[in-house]
């Protein structure tokens, strides 16, 4: 693998799998009675978030945690975009500090690109959501999610549905199921597709009742109210009516699709309570699954090839 | 004050010959002139030219020189330094200065800034509207008579995006024959927008900045201009779209013309893939169908000029996350050697297209008399001396600018400036500033 984790296209076939089976073996720990190994003892992991998430936050600090390496957590208040201390600045700091890897929420697209690329920092850069361009540690959760219940991506169809053009899950998501060998359709209103997406490797559909009937998995994607304010939709409900994914929806999936969500969810926006709710649902298992992957990419930038739970130091 | 004896040059690629220099302008031209023949009371200084071409002094409608406000990007001085290394002997300074130079005393300032420099004639742009901010007209009639004979108005950085405000200001400079330069940038199409619009721009989550948002205030404005039969002048056209609107504009009789700046000729959006906002620049880079479209253009006549957009910014605005840091790069110092590679090498263009794109034209756009007059017994001496056949790499750190973000360090380039002469006075010798 890379020294950093910038956007899904750094992993190749085999990086993407390493890491969803070395995720595998560490899921195994959350049974136990003592979830900790020593992977990282002595090693500093920096999360930086100049954006609040405290939900990417906390399951990045227990990957970190549960691999024993000390925690620092920096929640910069307002980054240069909102002149405070520069995001240079603020990276010297860490550096100083001796962080062997720094976890970045950022609002401005490409921030963990500059930290990893500018000569800041040595310490490697994960990249834990940069503005709408990336989150690939979501992705690989979504991957590792898929995986556990439908086995090999290969060939799997996978809906992502929603406001694609401001969404960095989605972005990720792309590269890595297309890595994976998945066929991915973005489904959309117009005003939500990014212009080129033709480029992309991807389908794209206006129409959602048209492509959940032929789906593996379906994901649904966070819409923002705010974005009505931006015209890109009429209203909340219209949205709903055409994009969001309700009870008489999830009827048409076929037995096995599973439903998914990066969360946090907006009831009764994109997806209704009754289809998060349901037996279809694994957004709950995404959040638990969140946790394993992370570990397995700090472990992987970090800890180098052994296997990461070995007999030594386990509890007998 | 010296006299230059400069033998054995080659004038817009012509046949070599020589050039005496004296009494601030071409006193005579010629083969076989001799220190001994000429007659001079001052010391002749003779300058093996063989190989150089001689070009007229080059003129850049679009420089910001920062002064007064952002003494710590630019002075005036520091900007002519770096336009006298480049080859030019005038620039127009732009008027989003702090103050903006939108009165009589701020572009009089300026003006007599540049003349107390002395290293490049300093022709100060006048702000179309009250302090850029669109909603009312600046007094122009005043910065037209002030000392600074202001004939170049425009809010560059900023669009004049109301239509009956840009509508007045077309008539208006009538009365002075002026000329409004109008930064052409739909601002509701392009709110918060960071790169040009395209796939790649969706794909690195950077908000798009379409070429549709450049190029209907393009063809708005050429109508405009052609209903109230007044002369407008479009900055820095960066899209293919944007040179056809000029091209038909143009085919029509209207008196429109249009510039292209070194960096849409040579570079594109490819680069924003760095996140390095050193390629930030508005107009954006566009893509490489845009950048032939303009090389065309430029061949063609449809794009009367090249000009710099010469826009220094201190580090820290650059060294940052793209979304925070500053618009623009340097362009004085690279500019001839980019058209060189783009236009001249590529032969697109011969030395005189590029005496007529870079001296004659602009200098005809702005009302320059003493600048963009052809080498001849009698003219201003007002030469640059070129070395085509030289390649040099940009260092960042060796520019005269105060500023760094230049996009082109560590880049190979063709040519080199050997000499500048304003008004027969070296203000670059060697390639150094005199």
């Amino acid at each position: 693998m890379k020294r950093h984790l910038l956007s899904a296209a750094d992993l190749s076939r085999d990086d993407a799998e390493l890491v969803l089976k070395t995720a595998e073996e560490l899921r195994s720990l959350a049974d136990r009675p003592i979830k900790k190994l020593p992977a990282l003892r002595g090693r500093t992991v920096v999360n930086l978030f100049f954006e609040d998430s405290t939900r990417t936050r906390i399951s990045f600090e227990a990957a970190a945690k549960r691999l024993s390496a000390d925690v620092i957590n920096f929640a910069a208040k307002g980054s240069s975009l909102s002149k405070g201390e520069s995001l240079k600045d603020t990276a010297l700091t860490l550096e100083a500090m001796g962080a062997d890897a720094v976890v970045v929420r950022h609002s401005a697209s490409g921030a963990p690109h500059r930290l990893a690329n500018s000569g800041w920092v040595r310490s490697s850069v994960v990249n834990a959501g940069d503005g709408t361009h990336e989150h690939p540690t979501q992705a690989l959760l979504d991957a590792f999610t898929m995986w556990r219940h439908l086995g090999s991506l290969d060939g799997r169809r996978v809906a992502i549905v929603g406001d694609v053009l401001h969404s960095r899950v989605a972005r990720s998501n792309a590269l890595l199921l297309r890595t994976l060998g998945a066929e991915v359709t973005l489904v959309s209103p117009p005003t939500l597709l990014p212009v080129g997406i033709e480029g992309w490797p991807v389908e794209t559909s206006y129409d959602l009742d048209a492509v959940l009937p032929k789906a593996d998995v379906v994901m649904m994607l966070r819409v923002q109210r705010e974005r009505m304010h931006g015209g890109f939709f009429p209203t909340a409900r219209e949205y709903s009516r055409r994009y969001g994914l309700d009870g008489r929806r999830m009827a048409t999936l076929q037995d096995h699709t599973i439903v998914m969500h990066p969360g946090p969810m907006v009831r009764g926006m994109e997806i209704t309570a009754d289809v998060a709710d349901s037996d279809r649902s694994v957004i709950v298992e995404q959040v638990t699954n969140g946790v394993a992957v992370r570990m397995a990419v700090l472990y992987l930038l970090l800890g180098g090839s052994q296997p990461a739970v070995s007999t030594e130091g386990l509890p007998e | 004050m010296t006299t230059y004896l400069v033998k054995n040059v080659s004038v817009l690629g012509a046949e070599p010959t020589d050039l005496l220099l004296a009494d601030g302008v071409v006193k005579e031209m010629g083969p076989g002139l001799s220190a001994e023949s000429v007659s001079s009371v001052e010391p002749v200084e003779t300058i093996d030219a063989s190989g150089l071409i001689a070009l007229p002094g080059l003129v850049d409608l679009h420089t910001h020189l920062r002064e007064p406000g952002r003494e710590d990007a630019e002075t005036v001085e520091s900007g002519t330094r770096a336009a006298a290394l480049g080859g030019f002997t005038a620039v127009h300074a732009m008027a989003n200065t702090e103050p903006v130079a939108d009165t009589a005393g701020v572009v009089e300032q300026v003006w007599r800034l540049g003349r107390e420099a002395g290293y490049c004639d300093v022709y100060p742009v006048g702000a179309v509207t009250v302090g850029l901010a669109g909603e009312r007209l600046a007094e122009l009639g005043a910065m037209a008579d002030s000392a600074a004979r202001v004939r170049v108005f425009s809010d560059d950085g900023k669009c004049v995006s109301d239509a009956v405000l840009m509508r007045r200001a077309l008539e208006y400079v009538k009365a002075f024959d002026g000329v409004v330069a109008q930064h052409a940038q739909e601002p509701r199409l392009t709110e918060d927008a960071q790169m040009n619009e395209g796939e790649l721009s969706g794909r690195l989550g950077l908000a798009g900045w379409p070429a549709v948002a450049e190029e209907a205030i393009i063809a708005r404005d050429c109508l405009l201009a052609a209903h109230v039969g007044s002369r407008l002048h479009v900055c820095h056209v960066s899209t293919a779209g944007s040179v056809e609107i000029v091209r038909w504009a143009k085919s029509k009789g209207w008196d429109v013309t249009a510039e292209a700046c070194p960096h849409h000729l040579l570079l594109t959006d490819e680069l924003a893939a760095t996140y390095d906002p050193i390629y930030k620049v508005n107009p954006p880079l566009r893509s490489a169908t845009d950048a032939e479209a303009l090389r065309a253009g430029l061949a063609d006549g449809t794009i009367d000029i090249v000009a710099t957009d010469h826009a220094p910014h201190p580090h820290e605005d650059k060294d940052c996350e793209w979304a925070a840091a500053a618009f623009g790069m340097l362009g004085l110092e690279t500019a001839l050697s980019i058209v060189q590679e783009t236009m001249v090498d590529a032969g697109r263009l011969d030395w005189a297209g590029v005496a007529e794109r870079m001296s004659y034209a602009p200098a005809r756009i702005g009302r320059v008399d003493d600048h963009g007059r052809p080498i001849e017994v009698g003219a201003p001496a007002n030469v640059v001396l070129y070395d085509p056949a030289a390649r040099r790499t940009v260092e960042a750190a060796e520019t005269a600018s105060l500023s760094r973000n230049t996009p082109y360090a560590g880049m190979e380039l063709p040519g080199r400036v050997v000499a500048t002469f304003l008004r027969g006075k070296a203000t670059v010798l060697d390639g150094k500033l005199t």
